[in-house]
């Protein structure tokens, strides 16, 4: 293989980079990037650099090996021509023997063609600074759309800051749909704790102001001043440059077990942009938009790419985390497939807990609070696809979990 | 091969102790403890450690 192509140059399409050159690639090394930034680290974003413990290069990812490679930054990526092997950054024409598709996500923006200034999406770097400098105007006011692990840790960021802050949210309770009710409940009561004013069952009907925002209007017909929105609904896939090319994109690059891109030969896909079925979680293919995964499956695709078949399939157990309001939340595996779920360590009052789920009967997924000692023997758990069974059930069921199993 | 982990920046995330567990070890307290001067036949693991390191405290030199 004489040339490759990566495609992206955040932290999969570095991390894949430098797997191919630790792998014996001795080739061209093309890094195709759409911001100017060479690559950073997404997770401090929403911490560090908005309260200021962090600053920008903090966020810079250092290299750990030399790749020797051309940068392409600033260049968007398109006209990928499978049978020609061939696509263009910008308006450069880049032949490839091997193609990695590491184009990560993009945020959901709010469905309006029309909004005032002062509502913004939140991913990038450029997205950090702008709301950096925002909260230190300060702003009266800010609603951060959406309770998941982004608006959670933007709220906290506001606290933080001391800035007031509403996070709307449409379920009962943060997260209630992925870690189940209870630890929902604990996060929604984290959140009041430290000072956020969160609003559950609601969603916002419309931004308010010309030019700038001036209120927040939600369903339930509250009507929030607010002078700074930021929206925090999910992302999608950045797969739009792939339309037409034949590749399969709905939900991210379809790849089969291996991260190779289905109906493509050489081209495989790392990182947010990737769907591919985990032999773990019944072989439906998943979606994973955290660090560990990208750097994961950056290498298996670096490896896979280099023996043309075979390889390994890429496995690991998914993890994530969360740093909001002084605690960390770690997770092992997909909480979010469970059918059955228990508080298996500690207790919610304590605010040290370890709580596992299910899927017909199999231990898939944990969720640890202030126990980052005890997540790596339920990740080997779930490797072995143990029973459920086999977790303890915490000791006297509290009031919540009375309540829980109540529901 | 020398490795040394910035242990102000650690947060005990554990990706060191899957990437390279004969190198890395997080005891009770959350606290890292590592061989400085591991054997050249786990370089490849220590690399590996270096780049799952999701606050990049891990740098190793030779």
């Amino acid at each position: 293989m004489r040339r490759i192509v990566v495609v992206g140059a955040s932290l999969a399409g570095l991390r894949a980079a430098e797997a191919l050159r630790s792998e014996g690639f001795e080739g061209e090394l093309h890094m195709v990037g759409t911001e100017t930034y060479p690559p950073y680290s997404r997770p401090p974003l929403s911490k560090g650099l908005l309260t200021g413990t962090q600053q920008v290069e903090d966020c810079l990812l250092h290299p750990t090996t030399d790749i020797d490679a051309r940068w392409w930054l600033g260049r968007s990526a398109h006209a990928l021509d499978l049978e020609r092997r061939t696509m263009r950054a910008g308006e450069r024409r880049l032949d490839y023997d091997g193609l990695v598709i590491a184009s990560g996500a993009r945020p959901r923006a709010w469905p309006e063609a029309v909004l005032p200034d002062g509502v913004v999406t939140f991913r990038d770097l450029d997205d950090a600074l702008l709301l950096r400098d925002a909260l230190r105007r300060p702003p009266r006011h800010v609603v951060v759309v959406g309770a998941g692990f982004l608006g959670g840790e933007i709220a906290s960021s506001c606290a933080v800051l001391g800035v007031p802050v509403t996070l709307v949210e449409l379920e009962q309770a943060p997260l209630a749909n992925r870690l189940g009710h209870e630890v929902a409940t604990f996060l929604a009561r984290l959140h009041r704790e430290h000072g956020v004013d969160l609003q559950t069952g609601v969603t916002v009907d419309r931004f308010v102001g010309d030019p700038a925002l001036r209120r927040v209007e939600l369903s339930d017909g509250t009507s929030l001043e607010a002078d700074l929105a930021i929206v925090a609904l999910g992302v999608h896939p950045n797969v739009e440059w792939l339309a037409g090319s034949g590749l399969r994109v709905r939900g991210g690059v379809l790849c089969d077990a291996y991260l190779r891109c289905v109906g493509a030969r050489d081209v495989l896909a790392a990182g947010d942009v990737a769907r591919w079925p985990h032999p773990l979680f019944g072989g439906e293919t998943l979606s994973i938009g955290h660090w560990t995964n990208a750097v994961g499956q950056a290498r298996t695709a670096a490896q896979n790419l280099l023996c043309g078949t075979g390889g390994q399939p890429f496995v690991t157990v998914p993890s994530f985390w969360s740093d909001l309001h002084g605690i960390k939340l770690r997770s092992v595996g997909l909480p979010a497939l469970a059918d059955e779920h228990h508080l298996a360590e500690g207790s919610f009052e304590a605010g040290r807990f370890v709580y596992a789920y299910g899927r017909r009967g199999t231990l898939i997924g944990a969720v640890g609070v202030g126990m980052n000692r005890r997540l790596p023997i339920y990740r080997r758990l779930i490797e072995q696809r143990q029973s459920i069974g086999t977790v303890p059930q915490a000791a006297a069921p509290g009031p919540q979990q009375v309540e829980a199993t109540a529901r | 091969m020398k490795v040394r982990v910035d242990l102000a920046r650690c947060e005990a995330h554990g990706e060191c102790t899957y990437a390279a567990p004969e190198v890395f070890e997080l005891d009770d307290d959350d606290q890292l403890h590592y061989d400085p001067t591991p054997p050249e036949h786990l370089r490849a693991k220590v690399e590996q450690a270096v780049r799952a390191c999701p606050v990049q405290a891990i740098t190793m030199s030779d």
